[in-house]
C-alpha cells in the first residue's frame, strides 16, 4: 500500500491522464445532476413541500392536478372519513404575472391553499401572497404588487419562501379566496365554484397508515383517487419523462468513468509487468499488489471528485440564471458513490492479469 | 543442516512428444555458509533451478529443502510467504523500485511483509553504509550508477535475513572491473553472515570468488 502510494506522490505525471479524465467526468456528472435536480425541484416544488403525506384527486384527472377538480361535498366528506387529521384544499392557477417595471410578464403559478406546510406558513390575508424566490430574479421585491393575468388581478407580495414553483412556473401563495378570484376572472373556462379546489391534502391521524386512509379515502368518497406525495410527484407532466433521460445519461457517464478506471489500469499493469513480477518474487502477495491498485484507483477517484467538484461549483457562478442548475450536496454523495463504485469495478478488472504474473518472471530476464 | 538440498529434480514443459526438460534429475546441496556459481551456457537451466531453489517454480518430481522447508509440499500462498522471509533474490539490472530511494527499496520488503518500525529502518541503513552507500540513501535508481544499484540489490537481498540468497547474472551489466567490485563484495556479505548463496554467472572471471563451482548443461548437473 505504501508503494502504491509513493508512486502515486512521487509520480503523478503518470495519473495524470486519467485523473483529467475522472475530473472531468465528475464535472458532468454534477452538471447533469444539477440540471436534473433543478428541473425536478422547479416542477414539483409544489407537492415537495406539503407535509400532508395524501393528496385526493377528483377520480378523472388521471392523476393530474391539474384537471382535477375536488367539490366542496367531496372535501366535506373527506375530512369525515375515520383517521383523517386534517383536510386542506389546494388550488393552482397558471397565470401570467406582471411586475412592475418588467417589460415581460413572468411565468407564475399562483396557488391557493388553506394551511401551512414545510415551506410556506399561513396563507395570507385576502389580496396578498408569499413569492417564491425564483420570482426575485425578475425583478420582484416585497411590498410589491404583481399583477395576474389579463384581468390584472392585484397581489400584494408579503414575504419570501422558497423552492416551491411547479411545472416550471414560478409560485405565488395566495389565500383560497383570492386564488379563486384570479382563475375565475382570468380562465373563465376553468372557474371553480365556492368551495369547490383541485385537490385535497390530507394528514392522516396518529398511528393511522397513510397507505391504508388512502384505500379508505377512495372507498368511502365517490369519484374521487387518493395518492402518496410521491405518487403525485411522479404524476407531474414531464417529470418521468425527465428523471428517465437523465438517469439513462448519467449511468452511462458512470459506465464510462468504470471504463477509463478499467482501461488506464489495464495499461498501467501491461507497462509495469517486470516490476510485478520483481515484487511478486521478493514476497508480496497479488492481494497485496491488487490493493495497491484499488488504492491508487479509489485516491485518483479522490482527486477527482474535489477538482471536479470545485469546478461544478465555478461553472454553477458564471451560469446564466437562465439555465436550471441547483447543485446538492446530496447529489454530490450520489456522484461520490457512483464513481468509488465505478472506480472499485474498473480496478477489479486488472486484479486477474496480476493474479496471472508469475513471479518467476523476474529471474532470467535481460 | 544444509541451506539446500535439492535431490532428484525434474522440471519438464509440455507433455508426450512436445515434452522439454528444463531440469533433468539434478541433485545438489548447498553447506550452511558455502558460495557455490552456477555456470552453464545459454538455456542449461541455471534459470530454473535457481527459480525451484527459490520457490518460484515448482519442480515436476523431486525433492526440495531449504533449511527446514520442504517445498513440494508448499502451496502457492506458502510459497510467497518462504520468499518474503526465507529467501533473498538479486536479479539481473538490479531490477529495483524506480521511484523508490535506495534505502526505501530495501524496506519494501519489510514492506510487503507487513513489518515497519525504527529498527527495521535502522537495519535498512546500516545495510546501506555496509554496502558503501550511506550517502546514497535518499537517491533514486536512476540517480545511482549501475554498479550502486547492484548495491542496492544485494542490500535488499539480505534485508530479510534469509537462509539463501540467490543471484541471477549479478555482473551481466557491469563491465570486469566492476563486476569483480560487486563479487567481492557479494562474497565478504554472505560470507559475513554465514548465508548460502548461489550465484548464477557465465562469466568465468567471476566464478574464482565462490567455494564451488557447479556445472549445468543441458538441464543436467555434471557429477
Amino acid at each position: 500500500m505504501k508503494l502504491a502510494w509513493r508512486e502515486l506522490i512521487r509520480r503523478p505525471s503518470r495519473f495524470l491522464t486519467a485523473g483529467m479524465a475522472l475530473t472531468l467526468i465528475v464535472l458532468l456528472l454534477l452538471v447533469l445532476g444539477g440540471i436534473l435536480d433543478a428541473l425536478i425541484q422547479s416542477s414539483t416544488g409544489l407537492l415537495k413541500a406539503q407535509s400532508a403525506p395524501l393528496i385526493v384527486y377528483s377520480a378523472d384527472s388521471k392523476g393530474s392536478i391539474d384537471r382535477s377538480r375536488v367539490t366542496a361535498a367531496q372535501h366535506d366528506a373527506i375530512a369525515a372519513v375515520p383517521g383523517v387529521h386534517e383536510a386542506t384544499g389546494l388550488g393552482i392557477a397558471l397565470l401570467a404575472g406582471h411586475i412592475d417595471g418588467r417589460e415581460e410578464p413572468s411565468d407564475v403559478a399562483v396557488f391557493g391553499y388553506e394551511a401551512a406546510n414545510r415551506l410556506v406558513p399561513t396563507p395570507p390575508a385576502p389580496g396578498q401572497g408569499y413569492a417564491d424566490r425564483s420570482l426575485e430574479g425578475d425583478g420582484l421585491a416585497v411590498g410589491d404588487t404583481i399583477e395576474l393575468g389579463t384581468a390584472r388581478t392585484p397581489v400584494e407580495v408579503i414575504g419570501w419562501v422558497s423552492g416551491t414553483d411547479y411545472n416550471l412556473q414560478k409560485g405565488l401563495w395566495v389565500d383560497a379566496a383570492t386564488w379563486r378570484d384570479a382563475l375565475n376572472a382570468n380562465i373563465p373556462d376553468a372557474a371553480v365554484a365556492p368551495g369547490t379546489f383541485q385537490a385535497v391534502l390530507v394528514t392522516p391521524e396518529e398511528g393511522v397508515a397513510p397507505a391504508d386512509l388512502a384505500g379508505t379515502i377512495d372507498g368511502a368518497v365517490p369519484s374521487v383517487t387518493t395518492l402518496t406525495i410521491d405518487e403525485a410527484i411522479a404524476g407531474v407532466p414531464g417529470v418521468a419523462e425527465q428523471q428517465s433521460v437523465f438517469t439513462s445519461i448519467i449511468g452511462t457517464t458512470f459506465a464510462v468513468a468504470g471504463i477509463v478506471v478499467a482501461l488506464f489500469f489495464a495499461l498501467l499493469t501491461i507497462e509495469r509487468i517486470g516490476l510485478l513480477g520483481v515484487l511478486k518474487a521478493i514476497g508480496a502477495s497479488s492481494r497485496t499488489l491488487a490493493a495497491g491498485l484499488t488504492l491508487q484507483a479509489l485516491l485518483i477517484a479522490a482527486g477527482a471528485l474535489a477538482l471536479g467538484g470545485v469546478l461544478a461549483v465555478g461553472l454553477a457562478q458564471v451560469i446564466p440564471d437562465a439555465v436550471p442548475l441547483t447543485l446538492s450536496s446530496s447529489r454530490f454523495v450520489f456522484t461520490a458513490v457512483g464513481l468509488v463504485i465505478s472506480a472499485l469495478i474498473g480496478s477489479a478488472i486488472s486484479f486477474r492479469r496480476i493474479i496471472r504474473i508469475d513471479p518467476a518472471s523476474a529471474v532470467g530476464g535481460a | 543442516m544444509s541451506a539446500l538440498d535439492m535431490h532428484d529434480v525434474r522440471k519438464t514443459y509440455g507433455s508426450g512428444d512436445n515434452e522439454v526438460v528444463a531440469l533433468d534429475h539434478a541433485t545438489l546441496t548447498v553447506g550452511d555458509d558455502e558460495m557455490i556459481a552456477l555456470v552453464g551456457p545459454s538455456g542449461s537451466g541455471k534459470t530454473t533451478l535457481l527459480s525451484i531453489a527459490g520457490g518460484l517454480l515448482s519442480p515436476t518430481d523431486g525433492e526440495v529443502v531449504v533449511g527446514p522447508h520442504h517445498l513440494r509440499d508448499y502451496s502457492r500462498k506458502e510459497l510467497t510467504r518462504f520468499r518474503r522471509e526465507f529467501v533473498g533474490f538479486v536479479f539481473q539490472g538490479a531490477n529495483l523500485v524506480p521511484f523508490l530511494t535506495a534505502k526505501e527499496n530495501l524496506l519494501v520488503v519489510a514492506d510487503v511483509a507487513g513489518k515497519r518500525g525504527k529498527d527495521i529502518e535502522r537495519r535498512a541503513e546500516t545495510l546501506l553504509e555496509e554496502l558503501g552507500l550511506g550517502q546514497r540513501m535518499k537517491n533514486t535508481p536512476p540517480q545511482l550508477s549501475g554498479g550502486e544499484r547492484q548495491r542496492v540489490a544485494i542490500g535488499r537481498a539480505l534485508m530479510n535475513e534469509p537462509e539463501l540468497v540467490l543471484f541471477d547474472e549479478p555482473t551481466s551489466a557491469l563491465d570486469s572491473k566492476l563486476g569483480e567490485q560487486v563479487m567481492e563484495l557479494i562474497r565478504s556479505e554472505v560470507k559475513g553472515r554465514g548465508t548460502a548463496a548461489i550465484v548464477v554467472t557465465h562469466d568465468t572471471r567471476m566464478t574464482h570468488f565462490a567455494d564451488r563451482i557447479v556445472e549445468i548443461q543441458d538441464g543436467r548437473l555434471a557429477a
